[in-house]
């Protein structure tokens, strides 16, 4: 048994240590909001926060996160509310919306170290997120929405 | 006057062919009877809910439902056909609850033959015959209320779900059951453009919610009680078959259940996907070699190169091109497309149960029909008992209108005894795609003493994606009107024009890829109008605009791209190309504007204008240029697809490259304001993004690219 604390709750999963966090989250937990697009860390769809830290589960043994804090676009907000979720949803960002956890998972991360990102920032955070359907032009439109939103929030 | 072909009568009068050819489209023989709305209904909550007719429930509460026929892949037809029955029904989009429709006669795409999303059809076949639902239904509820009141119908109106009559009103609920069961109502007025409330207004996407919290469910994600998975080996070589194989090791494994050989693989299902794919990879497997064990990418081009000194079929003639090249100034240019894959973000999947009624299939597709046929060939049944539920697409791009993702899951299905979910990684994917055409095409053009541009030849040559799909169609003689896009409706006033296109097999499947052939001519083309532009030593913007007398909407485009990108006047070190195209009843053009400091190139900005007639959603409209874009920018720069041996050499995105956030150019999208049909989005602005780089790169280094990738010619991106 692996003990993981997941989106705040403890969960005992009964997998093979060497299995990537990716399989654990998705088939044996449920939580398929976090997504499968290379399995070599190069596209970014499987994007959680561990301790905070925009993480590849692809290419993460579940082994290794074992007692740390997990969270997935499922955790991130109960009702959409995270500033990050609101400016995508007011800029439309998504396309087919297969990256978008990965790339959301990835500004909430940024946004929480760098609550006023510049485009230079932006550029180095998100480059490792594919998105084949090119929604690049709004999410960095929506990045500095989020940030607004946020800055808002704290005020 | 020059005959420009229009791109629907030319799709109309081929399906015509391919139906007489064939009989019916290849997906339509295993059409079965109608499908049963009512059921679905059966299961739609609390309330009773009322089939109003094939897209839209009215329940007793008042909710409304949309049967959304066309697969979301991004395009966003999860907004915008609901919104054509909204609109007439007088309720608000965002008030609507959509599903996807199951496979059935009512939703055949009438611009394509089939329940086919594909070609940039979706809004074009919907626009009139979704307005009619709605306005159909509006009628019925009015008709339904105004004889309960005992008022004059036309003096009823709709708004916000009720029927309104002075200061009565009944709600559509209250109203369903009766207005289902009048008589078909005649006289059905569709509103009149300015009475449009949320047609051609911002909406936002009613997906989006769903797409921000990671609740939407893709092939991918779906989860069955009892479900298990499944990862197949296929042979590297495209072609090649099992010939024998070894799964003691596999066998042996954590969580594996069974092995077996489908038809296209070895399979392994265990209780993880994880673990399946752990004892692929263990399966020792010894591949009998097919027709391609030579091929590779030379071969394949050599064999484009040797074809090409043939004559192809005749697509379009006025005057007497060969003698205008004969006599005047000659330019001659031959440019060449690589091979591409889809490289959808969600890797192809399929999850398969066997239950008493039939095979249930979960899949992201774009062509119901075809999962039906395909599975229940698979497992031995009649088509009505296969039930296709189709999810989100994780990305299209044409790859979901394949169905080879389908039939091992079936047999896996049918093994395990229990639900499976089948799921490729990313090299299966990247290495078993169906690849976009490569193409060689020839373009010969000539002026005349006046330095008036007198001839112009296309030769098209590339492999048939549509001999593949309609094979029968193109045997009897037709040209592949797929195959041929944005070369036969050549918009410039050229007295002698000749376009010819030869249809050469390089012995591997190829598939649609979005934008399909517009991708593979219009570079051609429009390159080839940037050279001769240099060769007359004419502005390449007012080249081509000495030849649109006749164009207003070409015109258009190409005045409103080079105006707002500020052609001619490039910021110091920058330098601009054009390019102008019309495909999918949607006119474009778009100016790139790159820099090159040594072999260093830099895309800067691309600037768009479009006019794609009547937009139903502005903010999709202006989404699927800018994404069209990036994506055009990924093939253009980076993309090719190799062969080696038969087999596909590039497996993932670290070798198959993917334009970042931070190589995104400026993108700026505007779209002139147009009261004609709607024209389709999904695609168009794909193909201009190479010509009108590459003619930046001349611009600022005379150096004329005339075969994709840029990044294999000398540039580094």
């Amino acid at each position: 048994m692996i003990k993981l604390t997941i989106n705040g709750q403890a969960q005992d999963v009964d997998v093979a240590g060497d299995t990537p966090l990716l399989w654990v989250l998705r088939d044996t937990l449920g939580l398929t909001g976090t997504k499968y697009g290379c399995g070599k860390a190069i596209c970014g769809a499987c994007t959680v926060h561990v301790d905070g830290v925009p993480t590849r589960t692809c290419v993460m043994p579940v082994e290794a996160v074992a007692g740390k804090s997990i969270t997935t676009i499922e955790g991130l907000s109960s009702n959409r509310s995270h500033p990050v979720q609101q400016a995508w949803i007011e800029l439309d960002v998504p396309q087919c919306g297969y990256c978008q956890s990965g790339q959301i998972m990835a500004a909430a991360a940024l946004l929480k170290q760098n609550p006023k990102p510049s485009d230079a920032d932006i550029d180095s955070a998100m480059s490792g997120n594919i998105c084949r359907c090119g929604t690049y032009p709004r999410i960095r439109k929506a990045i500095h929405r989020a940030a607004e939103l946020s800055g808002k929030e704290g005020g | 006057m020059m005959r420009v072909p229009h791109d629907d009568m030319t799709r109309r009068s081929f399906l015509q062919t391919a139906a007489t050819a064939t009989g019916g489209l290849v997906i339509a023989v295993y059409l079965p009877a109608c499908s049963k709305p009512e059921e679905a209904a059966k299961n739609a909550g609390p309330a009773k809910q009322i089939t109003a007719n094939a897209w839209l429930r009215i329940g007793t509460d008042g909710s409304i439902t949309v049967l959304c026929d066309r697969a979301e892949m991004g395009q966003g037809v999860y907004t915008a056909l609901p919104t054509l029955i909204a609109e007439e029904l007088g309720v608000a989009p965002s008030t609507v609850k959509v599903e996807f429709a199951p496979p059935g006669k009512e939703y055949i795409n009438n611009l394509l033959g089939g329940q086919v999303t594909g070609g940039s059809t979706s809004v074009r076949d919907a626009w009139e015959k979704l307005r009619m639902a709605g306005a159909e239904a509006r009628t019925r509820l009015i008709s339904a209320a105004a004889k309960d009141w005992g008022a004059p119908p036309q003096s009823c109106s709709v708004a916000d779900g009720y029927v309104v009559f002075t200061s009565r009103r009944k709600s559509f609920g209250e109203l369903a059951e009766v207005a289902a069961a009048l008589p078909k109502p005649e006289n059905v007025q569709l509103k009149g453009r300015n009475e449009f409330k949320y047609i051609g207004k911002p909406q936002l996407r009613l997906d989006t919610p769903a797409k921000v919290d990671g609740s939407a469910q893709f092939g991918i994600d779906v989860r069955l009680p009892g479900m298990v998975y499944a990862a197949l080996a296929q042979p590297p070589e495209l072609g090649a078959s099992v010939k024998s194989f070894k799964a003691d090791a596999a066998q042996g494994m954590p969580g594996v259940r069974h092995v077996l050989q489908t038809s296209s693989g070895v399979a392994v299902i265990a209780d993880s996907w994880w673990q399946a794919h752990q004892a692929r990879d263990a399966l020792q497997i010894e591949w009998a070699p097919g027709k391609n064990a030579k091929l590779t990418s030379a071969s394949i081009a050599s064999g484009l190169r040797s074809a090409s000194s043939g004559k192809g079929k005749e697509v379009r003639k006025e005057g007497d091109a060969e003698s205008g090249l004969r006599s005047g100034r000659r330019v001659d240019a031959t440019y060449e497309l690589p091979m591409l894959a889809h490289a959808t973000l969600e890797p192809q999947n399929c999850t398969v149960e066997f239950r008493d009624d039939g095979c249930h299939v979960y899949a992201p597709t774009q062509v119901q029909q075809l999962v039906q046929a395909t599975a229940a060939q698979a497992a031995g049944l009649p088509p009505e008992k296969v039930f296709v539920h189709t999810t989100f697409l994780g990305g299209g791009f044409g790859r979901r209108l394949e169905g080879d993702f389908v039939p091992a899951a079936v047999e896996c299905a049918k093994a395990a005894s229990k639900p499976v979910k089948l799921l490729w990684t990313r090299e299966d994917d990247m290495t078993h795609d169906k690849y976009r055409p490569p193409a060689r095409n020839t373009l010969s053009a000539a002026f005349d003493t006046g330095g008036k541009l007198d001839a112009v030849k296309i030769h098209l040559v590339a492999p048939s994606v549509t001999a593949r799909w309609f094979p029968a169609a193109v045997a009897k003689g037709e040209v592949d009107p797929f195959a041929v896009e944005a070369a036969h409706n050549f918009p410039y006033a050229v007295p002698n024009v000749y376009i010819d296109y030869l249809q050469h097999e390089i012995g591997i499947d190829v598939g649609y890829w979005r934008s399909v052939s517009h991708a593979l001519n219009c570079f051609a083309v429009e390159s080839f109008m940037d050279e001769l532009a240099y060769a007359g030593q004419i502005d390449p913007y007012e080249f081509r605009r000495s030849m649109l007398d006749q164009q207003p909407r070409w015109q258009m485009v190409l005045d409103t791209a080079a105006r707002k990108a500020g052609w001619g006047r490039a910021p110091s070190g920058h330098h601009q190309g054009i390019a102008l195209m019309s495909g999918y009843d949607t006119y474009l053009a778009q100016v790139a504007e790159v820099s090159v400091q040594g072999n260093q190139l830099k895309v800067h900005r691309i600037v768009c204008a479009i006019d794609c007639g009547q937009m139903v959603n502005p903010g999709i409209v202006n989404a699927q240029a800018e994404g069209s874009i990036v994506f055009g920018l990924s093939a253009a720069l980076f993309n090719e697809i190799n062969i080696a041996n038969g087999r596909v050499k590039e497996q993932n995105f670290n070798d198959y490259r993917m334009l970042r956030l931070n190589e995104t150019p400026k993108i700026e999208v505007y779209v002139v304001d147009s009261t004609e049909k709607p024209g389709g989005m999904g695609e168009p602005a794909v193909a201009l993004v190479a010509p009108a780089v590459c003619n930046a790169i001349f611009a600022a280094t005379r150096k004329r690219i005339r075969a994709l990738p840029i990044a294999k010619q000398g540039f580094t991106v």
